[in-house]
C-alpha cells in the first residue's frame, strides 16, 4: 500500500486543480442532497416545515454532531475511534462527579469534564502511536472501559443536575431567542474544528499522516506524536459531547452512549470523509450529520413505521460510501 | 460527470424507498379520527411490540390513528426525547408516553401541555402532574400474586429468597414490597430472606443464586422480580443441582421462563398483559380527546401462569416467546 502510494506533496501537485474541485464537488453534492431530502419532506408532510422544527432538527444533530467533528480529525489521519459513544456517557458522569459530588462550580467542571475527554483520547493516542495497537482493537477496549468506569463511577444510577445551577442552560438556555444555547455551540466548536483543521499545523498533519503516514514520517515529521495529539484533541469533543447531552437531559445517564461512535462515524462518511484517511472536512460532516438528523425527523413525521426508518438510514450510508469509492477509483 | 449520475441516481433511489415505505404502512389503523402519537420505551422488543399490537387493534376498533415510536434500548434517553420532540411536531391530539427518565422530558411534556396535547402516562409512571392518567400493572398486587402462590408451592413453611433487578426503579422496588407485604401479612410459617440485586443480568443473578443456596442448604422457594432475573434463577438453581428441589417463581415472560415452566423447573410466573396496556391506553387517549374524567391511575391486567393454564388462549396472548 505505502509503495503505490506517492508522498502526500506530489500527490497534491499531480491531481492539481481537478483534484482541488472535485473535493468541493463531494461536498457541494452531499449538501444538495440535504437540500433535496429537506425540501422532499417539506413537501409530503404539512409539520415538517416551520421554525420550530427546523430547530427541533438543529437541537437533535448537536451531540451526534459534536461526536463526528472529533471523530472526522481521527478519521482523516487514517485512525478510528469507536470510543467516543460511551466515552461520551462516561464524560457526562465524570461531569456529574465534579459538579454534583465533589460540588465544583460550573465554571470549573464543564472544562474539566472536556479535559477527561482529551485525556481518554490521550490514552488512545498512546495505545495507538506508542504501543502501535491498531486503533480499531485499541479504541474497542477504550470503549468497554469507558462503558464500565461509568457504570462504577455512578453506582449504576444516573446523575441529576438540579442543585447545579445554569447547567440545564448550557444547552437548552437561549442566549439568542428560539435558539437552543446547544446549537450555538456546536457552531462555535464547528468554525473553530474547521479553521484548526486547514489552517494549522494539527490539521495539515492529520491530512498528512492519513495520506500518507511513511512519507510524512520521512520527511522528519514525529508521526507518533502527532498521532497522539489527534486522539487527544478528538477527545476533547468526546467531553463537550458528554457536558452537552447531560445538560440537555439534566442527568448524566452511565448506561447510554453505546451505538452512538457508529452514528458519528456514518456522519463523517456521509460527508465524504474516506475512511481510509487523508480526505474530508468538518462542514462535509456537519451536513453528514445534519442528513442523519434531517432522515430521522422527516422520517418520523410523515409516521413511517420505525423498522423502515433504520432501512432508508441504511441505504443512505451505503450509498454514501459507494460514491466514495466510485470518486476514488476515477481520481 | 460519473459521479454526479450516481449521486443522482442514489438521491432517487433514496426518495423512492421514502415512498415505498410510505406505501408501505405509514398511520396505522384506517381513514381519519384522531392521531393518538404513542412514545414507547422500547420498540424491538416482544413486550412493545404486544402494547403496539393492542394499541393499533383498539385504535381499529374505535376508528382512531395511532404511531408507535420507541428508542432501540431502554438507555437510549436522549433518542427518546429527540422522538418526542418529532411527535409533537405533528400536533397530535393525544399522547401516550412511557418516560425512560421523566426529568429530561419535563420540558417537552410543558409544551405538550402547551399545546393542549392531553398525555396519558404509560407502562410506568411519569414524574409530573401533566399526565391526566398513568396506564400501568399494579406491580405490587402482581408481586403479592407470586407471593401467594410461591406460599402455595411450598406449603406454607420454609426458607425463601428474593432475586431482584435493582433496588432504586420504580418497578424494582414494586414487585420487591408487594412481594415482601404479603409473605409478612400472610405467611407466618415463611422466612424471608434479605433481598439480593442482581440488575437483571441473567448471569450475575446466576450467581446469586448459588451463593444463597450454598449458603442456605435447606432454601425452599426463591422468587424472581423480572426476566433477566428469573433466567439467572433457572440457571443458578440448575447449576446446584436442585432442580425440583427449589420453587421458583417468577416474572414476566420469555422463551427461557415458558420452557422452564414446562419442562418444571420452575413452579409459574406472573405476567403483565401487555395487549391490555396498549387497549386500555388507547381508550384513556380517546376519553382524554373527549376531556372525559378519567381516574390517576388504571391498572391494567395481569395472570399467574403455570403448566395448567399456559396454553389458555388468555394467557397465551398475554406471553412472549
Amino acid at each position: 500500500m505505502t509503495t503505490t502510494k506517492a508522498p502526500a506533496r506530489e500527490r497534491t501537485q499531480a491531481t492539481g486543480l481537478t483534484g482541488a474541485i472535485k473535493g468541493r464537488l463531494q461536498q457541494l453534492l452531499a449538501f444538495a442532497s440535504l437540500i433535496v431530502i429537506y425540501a422532499f419532506f417539506s413537501i409530503v408532510s404539512p409539520f415538517f416545515f416551520s421554525y420550530g422544527n427546523f430547530i427541533a432538527i438543529l437541537f437533535s444533530t448537536v451531540v451526534i454532531g459534536t461526536l463526528a467533528i472529533g471523530t472526522t480529525f481521527v478519521i482523516i489521519s487514517a485512525g478510528i475511534d469507536l470510543s467516543v459513544g460511551t466515552g461520551m456517557a462516561l464524560c457526562a458522569v465524570m461531569s456529574g462527579v465534579f459538579m454534583v459530588n465533589m460540588d465544583l462550580p460550573l465554571a470549573l467542571g464543564v472544562p474539566l469534564a472536556v479535559l477527561f475527554g482529551g485525556l481518554m483520547g490521550l490514552v488512545n493516542g498512546i495505545n495507538v502511536a506508542i504501543l502501535r495497537i491498531p486503533p480499531f482493537i485499541a479504541t474497542l477496549a477504550m470503549m468497554l472501559v469507558a462503558e464500565g468506569l461509568a457504570l462504577v463511577l455512578s453506582h449504576s444510577t444516573p446523575i441529576y443536575f438540579s442543585d447545579v445551577p445554569g447547567y440545564t442552560d448550557l444547552s437548552t438556555g437561549n442566549l439568542i431567542p428560539n435558539v437552543p444555547n446547544a446549537v450555538l455551540i456546536l457552531l462555535v466548536v464547528a468554525i473553530i474544528a474547521g479553521v484548526l483543521l486547514t489552517k494549522s499545523v494539527l490539521g495539515r498533519y492529520t491530512y498528512s499522516i492519513g495520506s500518507n503516514e511513511e512519507a510524512t514520517a520521512l520527511s522528519g515529521i514525529d508521526v507518533r506524536k502527532w498521532k497522539i495529539a489527534i486522539y487527544a484533541f478528538a477527545g476533547l469533543f468526546t467531553g463537550l459531547a458528554g457536558v452537552m447531552i447531560s445538560a440537555r437531559l439534566g442527568s448524566a445517564q452511565p448506561a447510554t452512549g453505546m451505538g452512538y461512535e457508529l452514528q458519528a462515524i456514518a456522519a463523517v462518511v456521509i460527508g465524504g470523509t474516506s475512511l481510509s484517511g487523508g480526505k474530508g472536512s468538518i462542514i462535509g460532516t456537519l451536513i453528514g450529520a445534519l442528513i442523519i438528523s434531517v432522515l430521522n425527523n422527516g422520517l418520523q413525521i410523515m409516521s413511517i413505521p420505525q423498522e423502515w426508518q433504520n432501512v432508508i438510514l441504511g441505504g443512505v450510508i451505503l450509498v454514501a460510501v459507494y460514491t466514495d469509492r466510485i470518486r476514488k477509483r476515477e481520481a | 460527470m460519473r459521479t454526479r449520475k450516481i449521486v443522482a441516481a442514489a438521491a432517487g433511489a433514496v426518495l423512492a424507498l421514502s415512498l415505498a415505505a410510505c406505501g408501505q404502512g405509514g398511520t396505522s389503523g384506517a381513514g381519519g379520527g384522531p392521531l393518538i402519537a404513542i412514545v414507547s420505551k422500547g420498540f424491538q422488543h416482544q413486550f412493545w411490540q404486544s402494547v403496539k399490537k393492542g394499541a393499533e387493534d383498539e385504535a381499529a376498533a374505535k376508528g382512531a390513528r395511532i404511531t408507535f415510536v420507541g428508542p432501540p434500548t431502554e438507555k437510549d434517553v436522549e433518542q427518546q426525547v429527540n422522538m418526542l420532540t418529532n411527535e409533537l411536531a405533528k400536533s397530535p391530539q393525544a399522547l401516550g408516553f412511557a418516560a425512560l427518565d421523566s426529568r429530561a422530558a419535563a420540558p417537552l411534556l410543558q409544551q405538550a401541555k402547551s399545546q393542549n396535547i392531553p398525555v396519558v402516562a404509560f407502562d410506568s409512571g411519569v414524574d409530573s402532574d401533566i399526565p391526566v392518567t398513568t396506564v400501568a400493572t399494579d406491580n405490587k398486587a402482581a408481586a403479592a400474586e407470586a407471593a401467594k402462590h410461591l406460599s402455595e408451592q411450598i406449603g406454607g413453611q420454609g426458607k425463601v429468597a428474593l432475586v431482584v433487578h435493582d433496588q432504586t426503579s420504580l418497578s424494582g422496588k414494586d414487585r420487591r414490597d408487594g412481594f415482601l407485604d404479603w409473605m409478612r401479612q400472610n405467611a407466618p410459617g415463611i422466612t424471608v430472606l434479605p433481598p439480593q440485586y442482581g440488575g437483571g443480568d441473567q448471569l450475575e443473578s446466576a450467581n446469586i443464586t448459588k451463593s444463597i443456596i450454598s449458603a442456605n442448604p435447606d432454601l425452599k422457594g426463591i422468587y424472581a422480580a423480572n426476566e433477566g432475573s428469573a433466567i439467572g434463577v433457572i440457571k443458578g438453581v440448575e447449576e446446584s443441582g436442585k432442580s425440583g428441589a427449589i420453587k421458583i417463581a417468577g416474572f414476566d415472560s420469555g422463551k427461557a421462563q415458558i420452557d422452564a415452566i414446562n419442562s418444571g423447573l420452575m413452579a409459574g410466573a406472573v405476567t403483565q398483559d401487555p395487549l391490555d396496556m396498549g387497549k386500555q391506553l388507547v381508550d384513556a387517549a380517546l376519553k382524554a380527546i373527549n376531556k372525559e374524567q378519567l381516574p390517576k391511575r388504571i391498572d391494567t391486567a395481569y395472570y399467574w401462569y403455570d403448566k395448567t393454564n399456559i396454553n389458555d388462549p388468555k394467557i397465551k396472548a398475554a406471553l412472549y416467546q
